[in-house]
């Protein structure tokens, strides 16, 4: 009888699960992606509430843009260049316009899915890259570049390592994108800060966050998707996916102990900015490492990665180098510490797939070393180049006036936080004047 | 008549209030402002960022009294509002030339007598 009903139920569906597809495993895989996509969002309120009150809106339409620009691009495009069938360097067109993407299995889940996972990360990649540029850089020629720079630096990247590409075939270790996303996010976003030069206010006025709470949410809501980002990389439910999960719990725990510590001993104080900061330091860290250490060594890795970027934190402020959010100093260094944490403290016995050099096997931790090296060279290239481009097809930087006005208004035509008084209701069925650059150079 | 102006400290308000009251000083307007009276400054910091926060949160008062008015406003101020550290504030007394009540026209003397 129940068999009957299963029949008639999946006969109504019109849909059952493919040859090797597992049920749990695609459960699992569904949430995780769902989770892996409100990390964009949760980002748009860590960005958001670290910027000025007049840019706040312009700073969070950054990462919110990615989910349609980056995302559309990914399914056309994209995900065919990083996992169709290709060479070492580069998919192939294979799945371009997702032919041949269907509900056939790729390993235990539907390929469909599988493509949708792979899809947030391009989408949380680019998002992260953006606070590099905050408060300066013009919304048009951002929705230009993050829609070529998902195709062009984001795609080949992950082939190369997830793909099929050079540096998988090393043997690289990058368990859910410590090299993919923050190394490949934190070096972008560099680069953008350097081509675009510092905000005009940039070591003249203290820049203050208009909003810490806001931040405290993103990280809160960041490490709530992040569970989905390392636990779902695992590509089934399960001993695997058990694994990263928990490293994801603990390593970014021991993070915030080093971090508050560090702070406490050298100001007496604990600031609020640096607990949040420390989270996804601690995150960022234990991602390319999750699924291959041991839960002991997540919480040495955590501990350990505080400190690089505690201090890269405290000196970049001195110098010109406006990287606004400081996203080289959370996820390129702790992107990096955690990739070549992975090559020291990798334990076959957990993972099943290679040891570190503390576990016997020093060639790990060279591997991971020209991993990071490749990801450095290409993300800080093609990001250039692009960015260039771009910027002879329109001006990238907002004119001093309207950085001085907020992008908000000059971007968007919106306040985040409107007052309403003195508003006076134009009735009319002109549309808005047309929108025209107005760019400073750069 | 006299206008006096007070900048009192933020957290002092509600005490400045019922001085006030207790001392029958009825009609006054209140503004949140900020500035500095030589108090040591406040350090904040935003990651590497360490901004010293020179201006303060200050409320400033502004009360229209007739002239047997002014000594008890600014004793129910003065004992109200004061800390006894840097920062407690300021009392300006100024004098004023008209007042006007809007609602009735009453003038002067009249305009600043509490409403019966």
């Amino acid at each position: 009888m129940r068999k009957t009903l299963f029949i008639v139920a999946s006969g109504l569906s019109g849909l059952a699960l493919a040859e090797g597809v597992d049920g749990a495993a695609t459960a699992w895989m569904l949430v995780s992606t769902a989770l892996v996509l409100l990390m964009t969002p949760a980002l748009a309120f860590f960005y958001g509430g670290l910027v000025r009150s007049k840019n706040a809106l312009n700073t969070m339409m950054m990462s919110f843009a990615t989910l349609g620009f980056v995302g559309v691009g990914w399914a056309l495009l994209g995900y065919s260049l990083a996992f169709a069938e290709g060479g070492p360097w580069l998919g192939g067109l294979g799945h371009a316009l997702l032919k041949g993407v269907g509900l056939e299995a790729k390993g235990e889940i539907p390929h469909l899915l599988f493509m949708a996972f792979q899809g947030t990360f391009a989408i949380i990649t680019a998002a992260l890259l953006t606070g590099g540029m905050v408060e300066r850089m013009r919304f048009p020629a951002l929705l230009l570049f993050l829609s070529l720079w998902g195709l062009l630096v984001y795609a080949p990247l992950a082939h190369w390592v997830w793909g099929g590409g050079f540096l998988g075939s090393l043997g690289a270790l990058d368990f859910a994108g410590g090299t993919v996303v923050h190394i490949n996010a934190g070096i972008a976003a560099l680069v953008g800060a350097l081509v675009l030069g510092a905000r005009k206010d940039y070591g003249r006025q203290a820049i203050l966050p208009h909003n810490v709470p806001f931040t405290l949410l993103g990280a809160a809501l960041l490490w709530f998707g992040w569970f989905g980002f390392n636990g779902g990389s695992a590509l089934s439910s399960g001993a695997l996916a058990s694994l990263a999960f928990v490293n994801t719990l603990l390593a970014p725990a021991a993070t915030l102990v080093a971090w508050v510590l560090l702070d406490l001993l050298r100001t007496g104080k604990v600031t609020a900015v640096g607990l949040a900061t420390a989270i996804v330091v601690g995150l960022v860290a234990i991602t390319p490492a999750a699924g291959f250490v041991s839960p002991l060594s997540a919480l040495v890795l955590g501990a350990v990665s505080a400190f690089p970027s505690y201090f890269f934190l405290l000196w970049r402020p001195k110098t010109r180098l406006d990287d606004s959010l400081d996203v080289f100093g959370a996820h390129g260094i702790a992107g990096t510490t955690g990739a070549l944490l992975t090559g020291l403290l990798a334990e076959k016995a957990w993972n099943g797939v290679a040891d570190g050099f503390l576990f016997g096997n020093p060639v790990q931790l060279a591997i991971q070393a020209l991993a990071v090296g490749v990801a450095v060279a290409y993300s800080a290239l093609g990001t250039f180049l692009l960015l260039k481009l771009v910027g002879l097809l329109t001006p990238l930087r907002a004119s001093p006036k309207e950085e001085g006005l907020g992008l908000d208004v000059t971007q968007h035509g919106e306040e985040a936080y409107v007052e309403g008084e003195g508003a006076i209701l134009v009735l009319s069925e002109a549309s808005p004047p047309a929108l025209k650059p107005a760019g400073g150079k750069a | 008549m006299k206008l006096i102006v007070a900048i009192i400290r933020p957290e002092k308000l509600q005490d400045v209030l019922e001085a006030l009251f207790r001392a029958e000083v009825r009609g006054l307007s209140i503004s949140r402002v900020q500035g500095h009276g030589g108090e040591t400054e406040r350090v904040e910091t935003y990651r590497g960022t360490t901004v010293k926060m020179a201006l303060h949160e200050k409320i400033r008062l502004e009360i229209g009294v007739s002239d047997p008015f002014v000594r008890p406003t600014v004793e129910a101020i003065l004992k109200a509002a004061r800390t006894g550290e840097v920062g407690d504030g300021k009392i300006f007394v100024l004098p004023v030339e008209k007042v006007y009540r809007i609602r009735t026209g009453e003038e002067d003397q009249a305009a600043v007598t509490p409403v019966q």
